[in-house]
């Protein structure tokens, strides 16, 4: 094992990669030269040559929409898309036509696309940058949203992702860059579509994902101190959802609180909450609880910002709330 | 161009209905008159016929909803129309949909189709609480699989909702504990005991077990429509009306005798019971005393003009007053046969409004079920009620010596503000003598 980054794990996964299948290559806005927006891709551009790392025009549609050919046409590439909230101006490309070629056409076609973006808040970046509006691409049938939470998930996910003949919307949260794990040494891949018992506990059931599954462990230690064990179960990918793990941890504890960073209103945590009442009912003992975004647009005042934004306390307060 | 059917209103007291069941799918076709919905009203279920002949477009409610009386239920698309047109059609647009209430959950399994059987069915079994109680669905699961009576757990829970650790601790605490806890909410005998009384040629069930954890759980019954509006009538008369009762038995050898007779000449289905005589007796006697074949109102008393016979049958969850209309002019035969065809139809939960609607007097025979003599309840605003018992052969004196005869005893509950006893006597005498004569009754 060694102790690596966020960003370390998401660039090796890449590196790797590309060292394994030529096909592989890298396109987006300042990927090349620059090394990325959030330097994921530095040295890149030095070391696989500008055929296989281009730079593009500042135009999601012409970056996705580029990708989508050229992955119809026999190659693997991983467009990067700056932030989440450009992906709204390609949006056309990734659930019109991503989403749905394999389908229409018959199963002829096969779409090895990742689409890698950057989503959360809490950097003051304003209410049209930061957003967490990962529920409104796991809508969609036909597109794979994943969105890891540690840098060992990132960088097996990822590269599952890369092998992955289907279209992947794969999410990373820019204030987990910096989180520093531990990785498993050489090649591992981590399958799409699998949740995971990410800490173990009897009294409570906390499902949650990405940035949010940092935030949740904090309020399990804390809670562990009051003598409350909470169970947390990473969701990892958030279509296909993988309700197993949470099922079986809520069959134990018989209670619940989703937490997520976007917003309540049809969320991640509508969905699960939903499942949980639809496929474990009998074993509800108390109302499940959501832990979200508060329903303004994010405020850039860094106070707002943090108010607005799920923080420790409000898991600890709902886990409370539960119990 | 589109039809809408709405909520029909089938009783001067009606004020919404329970759609029950649509019997006309959309997009099926529907004729004139022919069955579009049944629709449980506080007395009876009734079936709804189309005034319209098309193609039913669109059910406006669902089965189980509860829908005032005149709003709109369904539309119905004419011969020809494009159904889907007829459902956008302004008149169908102009249409605001009634707030139409779910019906509770009891009411809408009991009634309804379900409209999701499978998940439904699954839980409904534990749906039910004991009133004001509360437990969350796997306390409810484990109370259901240990046979423990939620009404006897305290909850720990927010508002006192029972969870999971509060019926835990239940099973752990000791047995006695909890026998002592269940003791004082049993104010009742047991109800086997009860019925043990009655039946006691029945085998004997198995001796009850004494264990809290085994004791069957208290059973809630709510209280269907018919049995409300039963429970409404009756506190109703009960409150208002001051009762006086006065008994008086009758000879029937000579009605008895005379039944016999007639119906060796009837068909099976035209076959005269006794209380078809008494029907008769009674319609007749009320000719003579029309202030007992009247109505309360206010500060007045409505005599009516028909004499309308009223006659109880016992139907399930409750019992309806049929109406033999006119039986003063009707022969018995008629009487037989219309009672009859009302009676069944009740049974039969297809009663319609007009079976159930106008009596001015009404009677009660509970002579089937071999009792001497009872009193009945008046039905309001009705003035009086006859209830009658069994025809029974008893020694009776005849002619300074002992012999046996056929005897039966009725009651007359009567309204004080209405009547008063000299008169009610003299009706039950004037009942004597067509009941006693019973060719008067042919006459």
């Amino acid at each position: 094992m060694t102790r690596i980054t966020m960003r370390e794990a998401i660039s090796q996964a890449m590196w790797e990669e590309m060292e394994r299948d030529p096909d592989v290559f890298i396109l987006g806005e300042e990927v090349g030269v620059w090394g990325g927006s959030y330097a994921v891709t530095k040295g890149f551009y030095d070391h696989f040559g500008e055929k296989r790392v281009r730079d593009t025009p500042i135009s999601e549609s012409t970056i996705v929409g580029a990708a989508i050919g050229s992955a119809l046409t026999g190659l693997r590439p991983i467009a990067e898309i700056m932030t989440i909230n450009f992906a709204f101006s390609a949006m056309d490309h990734i659930v019109n036509q991503a989403a749905k070629l394999h389908y229409m056409f018959g199963g002829q076609l096969i779409l090895p696309l990742v689409i890698r973006t950057v989503g959360g808040g809490g950097r003051q970046l304003g209410a049209t940058h930061s957003q967490t509006p990962d529920a409104i691409f796991a809508h969609f049938p036909g597109l794979k949203v994943v969105a890891p939470g540690t840098p060992e998930d990132a960088k097996g996910l990822l590269k599952s992702a890369i092998r992955s003949n289907d279209p992947i919307f794969f999410i990373e949260h820019a204030t987990l860059y910096q989180t520093r794990a531990e990785v498993p040494d050489g090649d591992y891949i981590t399958p799409i579509g699998k949740s995971k018992v990410h800490r173990e506990g009897r009294d409570v059931t906390i499902v949650t994902y990405s940035k949010m599954l940092e935030t949740s462990s904090k309020a399990a230690e804390q809670l562990s101190g009051m003598g409350i064990e909470a169970e947390i179960i990473d969701l990892r990918t958030l279509r296909p959802l993988d309700m197993e793990p949470v099922l079986e941890s809520f069959r134990k504890t018989n209670r619940a609180v989703i937490v997520e960073e976007g917003w309540r209103s049809y969320g991640v945590g509508a969905e699960v909450t939903a499942r949980i009442y639809e496929e474990a009912f009998d074993y509800v003992d108390a109302p499940i609880q959501r832990v979200a975004q508060k329903e303004v647009p994010l405020p850039y005042n860094r106070t707002l910002e943090q108010l607005a934004l799920p923080q420790v306390e409000d898991v600890v307060q709902a886990v409370k709330e539960v119990l | 161009m589109a039809e809408i059917v709405k909520m029909p209103k089938l009783g001067f007291d009606m004020a919404e209905g329970t759609l029950i069941k649509w019997v006309v799918q959309e997009g099926e076709k529907v004729e004139k008159g022919s069955v579009l919905a049944e629709i449980e009203t506080d007395k009876a279920t009734v079936e709804v016929e189309s005034n319209y002949e098309g193609v039913v477009a669109r059910h406006l409610v669902e089965a189980g909803a509860i829908v005032p009386v005149n709003s709109p239920i369904a539309i119905i698309a004419a011969p020809g129309e494009d159904v889907k047109k007829a459902s956008e059609s302004p008149e169908a647009q102009a249409i605001t949909l009634p707030e139409t209430e779910p019906a509770s959950e009891e009411k809408a399994a009991e009634t309804a189709p379900a409209p999701a059987p499978a998940a439904e069915a699954e839980t409904s079994e534990d749906a039910r609480l004991p009133e004001g109680v509360r437990a969350s669905p796997i306390a409810r699961r484990m109370a259901s699989d240990a046979r423990v009576n939620l009404s006897q757990v305290a909850g720990s829970g927010p508002s006192g909702r029972i969870v999971k650790k509060d019926i835990m601790a239940y099973l752990q605490a000791p047995a006695l504990a909890k026998a002592a806890a269940s003791a004082p909410a049993r104010g009742e005998p047991a109800p086997q005991l009860a019925e043990k009384a009655v039946k006691p040629l029945t085998p004997l069930a198995p001796l009850p077990t004494l264990s809290g954890a085994e004791t069957p759980a208290d059973e809630i019954v709510p209280l269907n429509r018919l049995r409300l509006a039963i429970g409404r009538r009756m506190v109703e008369a009960k409150q208002q009306a001051p009762h006086f009762y006065i008994t008086h038995e009758y000879d029937v050898d000579a009605l008895m005798a005379l039944r016999q007779q007639a119906n060796s000449m009837l068909q099976e289905d035209e076959k005269i019971s006794v209380n078809d005589f008494i029907v008769k007796g009674v319609a007749l006697a009320l000719r003579q005393f029309p202030n007992l074949n009247a109505s309360k109102n206010d500060d007045q008393v409505i005599r009516h003009g028909a004499v309308n016979i009223g006659v109880a049958v016992a139907v399930e969850g409750g019992l309806l007053t049929v109406v033999c209309r006119d039986a003063d002019h009707k022969p018995l035969r008629q009487i037989a046969v219309e009672v009859r065809t009302l009676a069944s139809r009740a049974r039969e939960g297809k009663v319609r409004p007009e079976d159930i609607e106008g009596s001015t007097f009404s009677i009660s025979n509970l002579g089937m079920f071999d009792v001497e003599n009872f009193s009945a309840i008046i039905n309001p605003p009705e003035a009086a009620i006859l209830a009658v018992g069994s025809a029974r052969q008893v020694p009776v004196v005849k002619h300074e010596s002992l012999t046996i005869g056929w005897r039966m005893k009725a009651t007359i509950s009567v309204d004080h503000r209405v009547s008063d006893g000299a008169e009610a006597a003299r009706f039950m005498q004037a009942l004597a003598d067509y009941l006693e004569e019973p060719l008067k009754l042919l006459l």
